[in-house]
């Protein structure tokens, strides 16, 4: 039940949450992400925000208690001077002996006058207590400003009557006749008179006008030096920020150089001990990483030795051994008919060990890394009716160019592409059925494209999946007419990839197939082929591959051409 | 001195190979002598002086790139590299030290025999024809190259090379007509053969290689003969 209860809480929390969000997004948004993506940011704005809540509570404080201790001084001085006023007052009276009316009006006068000179405050306000037999010399209420009498409140006046207490006080807002309002206290006390005139209630008033000056002065100052406090921590929090983070810094520094492949890329010690163990943790990880590649290079360079090697050793008698076959078959007139067809099986085997050590070699430089690209502009077109031109005799069918675009020249490695056409153009051939056979070239913005179609006996879906596997045949019991080496695919896709680019291929059983090679332009690292993998004549079956898609860069090592 | 009666010094030091290729040689008219070792193939250079000197660059003793310019030392006789290697320095190197021409094992016998022919080619006789290129007077019949007075000693090659630049002076040629005009490659082949006999060529003629006047460099497209001075 509760835990339903909180859960609901949560969902409500979440929507709050989620409209607030939304609502202030114009605004907080640009922050917010900042926020997300910087400590910087974070620190700096909660240290701002804690220090500024401190410095206001401090400021509210100490305002709170200046305007106490202010007010208070304030009040016992009126008090005390009050105090004074009534005593020399009362003492006048007392000396007097006046009891008629005139003077009794004389007297109460100069009281007033006495209580002004004393008490420091020109309001002053004297008047009958309530309460007492009505006595026709008594004199009037007086008062020397209206504010005054406007200001007592009768439960001031009913306490003074209650005489409990011989001096009262109360704070109390003086309207001035301009409507203006100021805070001050009234002091009150009584007065006895002589003869019939009874006790009077003395009132009188201090304004506070002056304190309340002192106050607001005390108030800007107060939030100037809060300002200046602010701003000042503000600094210091960036500055020590900046001191803080510089390590941090550093180590993305010196983490994007040795991203960027500056192995030697060490961090500089921080002269902090969490810090250094950091640099020092980073710079062995770094030593490591460095040594690995090292190894790592080593091995390539041992590798591409190896085969450098290899190819030395393995060229020499292949090249000694056609040299004696040439011997062999121009005295081949001489010989018997069974040793001219060896000559001739001999002379076939020759060539084909020798394509087959070249594509080795090919595949294992590739494997190395070490391939360097010797890229020239080139025409796609004139290149692949060249391929087509050369391959058309061992092809029983047409071999068709159409050039849908790609006229333009493309900076590639020429001799590579041209290795990948005539290879894909001899596949064709090979299990094209002796049928026509259509390269097709377009180009796009991001791409060009070729693909070779044939209308063959096509593949299966599992075989088309090893199709560029080394070494795998389609089906080992074909004849063979070109006799490939069984890497041709592999070895064009690796020139593909040095590109940048990639080949695909569509097959079906009975329909034929389709290889396609896109290329990219430039650096696009992702890219979109002009040509379509499933070809127009086949019915697209939800193939995903059939609408083409983004094709991806693949990743390989290359090394271009001017580098020594 | 026909081309049929040319002797050939192959210098390899795999001896099955050397035998073979002597076979094939002969069998085509060619006269040859073996050599297995480098310092050996100098001397028996000396003592033979062979019309061409076929040279593996693998080689005991000297290899073949010292063989090489120790023969260019002393004459222009073409030298032709047998290479197992395309794709290290050693074919570049190779022609740097004077080597006219490379072929890649396993070679082809018919296109080695094409290679050979192809720098035993007597040149084209234009009778006594002297042409003027920068402060340079070209007598092509004497097979001479003069800077005024003083005689500039060029292999054949590089003689030919510039020869048929300077037939044409301005006219610019690009690499694979100058392969196929001076090397007599019918197809595509590798350009740095060019760029490499150019190089040697300027440092034989030019006053100063690094900023060449009689043989310059067409971005892009290939090479050119500057117009007679004076």
């Amino acid at each position: 039940m509760s835990r339903a209860r909180r859960t609901r809480l949560s969902t409500v929390l979440r929507r709050v949450r989620v409209k607030w969000l939304r609502a202030t997004d114009p605004i907080l948004g640009p922050f917010r992400a900042r926020w997300r993506r910087s400590l910087m940011v974070r620190t700096m704005t909660t240290t701002g925000l804690v220090t500024g809540l401190i410095v206001l509570i401090a400021g509210l404080f100490i305002l709170g208690s200046v305007a106490d201790d202010l007010y208070s001084s304030r009040k016992e001085q009126a008090l005390s001077d009050s105090a004074r006023a009534t005593l020399a007052a009362q003492r006048q009276i007392d000396a007097s002996d006046a009891t008629d009316r005139g003077g009794l009006s004389a007297l109460a006068a100069s009281v007033r006058r006495t209580v002004q000179d004393t008490s420091s405050s020109q309001m002053v306000y004297m008047r009958r207590q309530a309460g007492q037999g009505s006595y026709p010399d008594a004199p009037p209420p007086s008062y020397t400003s209206e504010m005054l009498p406007e200001a007592v409140t009768s439960e001031l006046a009913n306490a003074v009557q209650s005489g409990e207490e011989a001096q009262l006080w109360q704070p109390v807002t003086f309207t001035a006749e301009d409507g203006t309002l100021s805070s001050g206290i009234i002091v009150a006390s009584s007065l006895t008179f002589p003869s019939g005139a009874g006790v009077y209630d003395l009132y009188i008033g201090y304004d506070l006008a002056d304190t309340q000056d002192t106050l607001a002065f005390v108030q800007r100052t107060l939030l100037i030096t809060a300002a200046a406090m602010m701003a000042f921590i503000g600094v210091l929090v960036w500055i020590m920020s900046r001191i803080v983070f510089r390590p941090i810094r550093a180590a993305a520094a010196t983490s994007r150089r040795l991203a960027a492949g500056e192995s030697d890329a060490r961090m500089p010690l921080q002269n902090d001990e969490h810090f250094d163990v950091l640099s020092e943790g980073f710079n062995e990880m770094a030593e490591t990483l460095q040594m690995r590649i090292q190894e790592l290079d080593q091995l390539s360079e041992m590798q591409q030795r190896f085969v450098s090697d290899v190819s030395h050793e393995l060229r020499t008698p292949l090249t000694t051994v056609r040299l004696a076959s040439q011997v062999l078959q121009s005295n081949a007139e001489g010989l018997e008919a069974g040793q001219q067809r060896a000559v001739e099986v001999l002379n076939a085997q020759i060539d084909r060990f020798e394509s087959l050590l070249e594509d080795l070699l090919e595949i294992s430089r590739y494997d190395a890394g070490r391939v360097t690209l010797e890229t020239e502009p080139t025409n796609l077109v004139k290149l692949a009716t060249e391929v087509v031109d050369s391959l058309q005799p061992l092809s029983p069918g047409i071999i068709e160019v159409r050039a849908l675009g790609g006229y333009g020249r493309v900076d590639v490695d020429a001799r590579r592409i041209r290795r990948i056409v005539s290879n894909l153009v001899g596949n064709a051939i090979e299990h094209g059925e002796g049928r026509e056979i259509v390269v097709t070239i377009d180009s796009n913005a991001s791409a060009v494209s070729l693909a070779v179609r044939d209308w063959g006996i096509g593949m299966r879906a599992d075989d088309l999946d090893h199709v560029f596997d080394r070494f795998w045949r389609a089906d080992p019991s074909r004849k063979r007419t070109l006799g490939g080496t069984g890497l041709g695919l592999a070895i064009a896709q690796e020139d593909a990839a040095v590109h940048g680019g990639i080949i695909e291929a569509w097959s079906k059983p009975g329909q034929g197939t389709n290889f396609r090679l896109t290329l990219p332009r430039g650096d696009a690292t992702s890219f979109m082929s002009p040509l379509p993998l499933v070809p127009d004549d086949v019915e697209a079956e939800g193939d995903p591959q059939a609408t083409g898609g983004w094709l991806r860069r693949p990743l390989r090592r290359i090394r271009k051409e001017g580098r020594r | 001195m026909g081309t049929m009666s040319a002797r050939i010094l192959v210098v390899d030091d795999d001896r099955a190979l050397a035998e073979m290729l002597g076979m094939v040689l002969q069998g085509e008219g060619f006269t040859t002598e073996h050599s297995a070792d480098g310092t050996e193939a100098v001397e028996k250079f000396r003592e033979m002086r062979p019309d061409l000197v076929l040279l593996d660059v693998m080689l005991p003793g000297l290899d073949g790139i010292e063989v090489a310019e120790k023969i260019r030392a002393e004459s222009g006789t073409p030298i032709i590299m047998l290479t197992a290697r395309t794709d290290t320095r050693d074919v570049v190197r190779g022609l740097e030290a004077g080597a006219d021409d490379y072929v890649v094992k396993p070679f082809n016998p018919a296109e080695l025999i094409a290679r050979i022919r192809a720098r035993l080619r007597e040149p084209q006789q234009e009778s006594s024809e002297t042409l003027r290129i920068g402060d340079l007077t070209i007598d092509v019949s004497a097979h001479e190259v003069r800077r005024g007075s003083q005689p500039i000693s060029l292999t054949p090659l590089e003689f030919d090379l510039l020869a048929i630049l300077a037939r044409k002076p301005q006219q610019v040629f690009t690499r694979e007509v100058l392969l196929e005009k001076v090397w007599g490659y019918q197809y595509k082949a590798d350009t740095r053969l060019v760029n490499v006999h150019v190089q040697r060529l300027r440092a034989k003629i030019e006053q100063d290689p690094d900023h060449p006047t009689i043989v310059t460099t067409v971005r892009g497209v290939g090479y050119r003969a500057g117009t007679p001075s004076e």
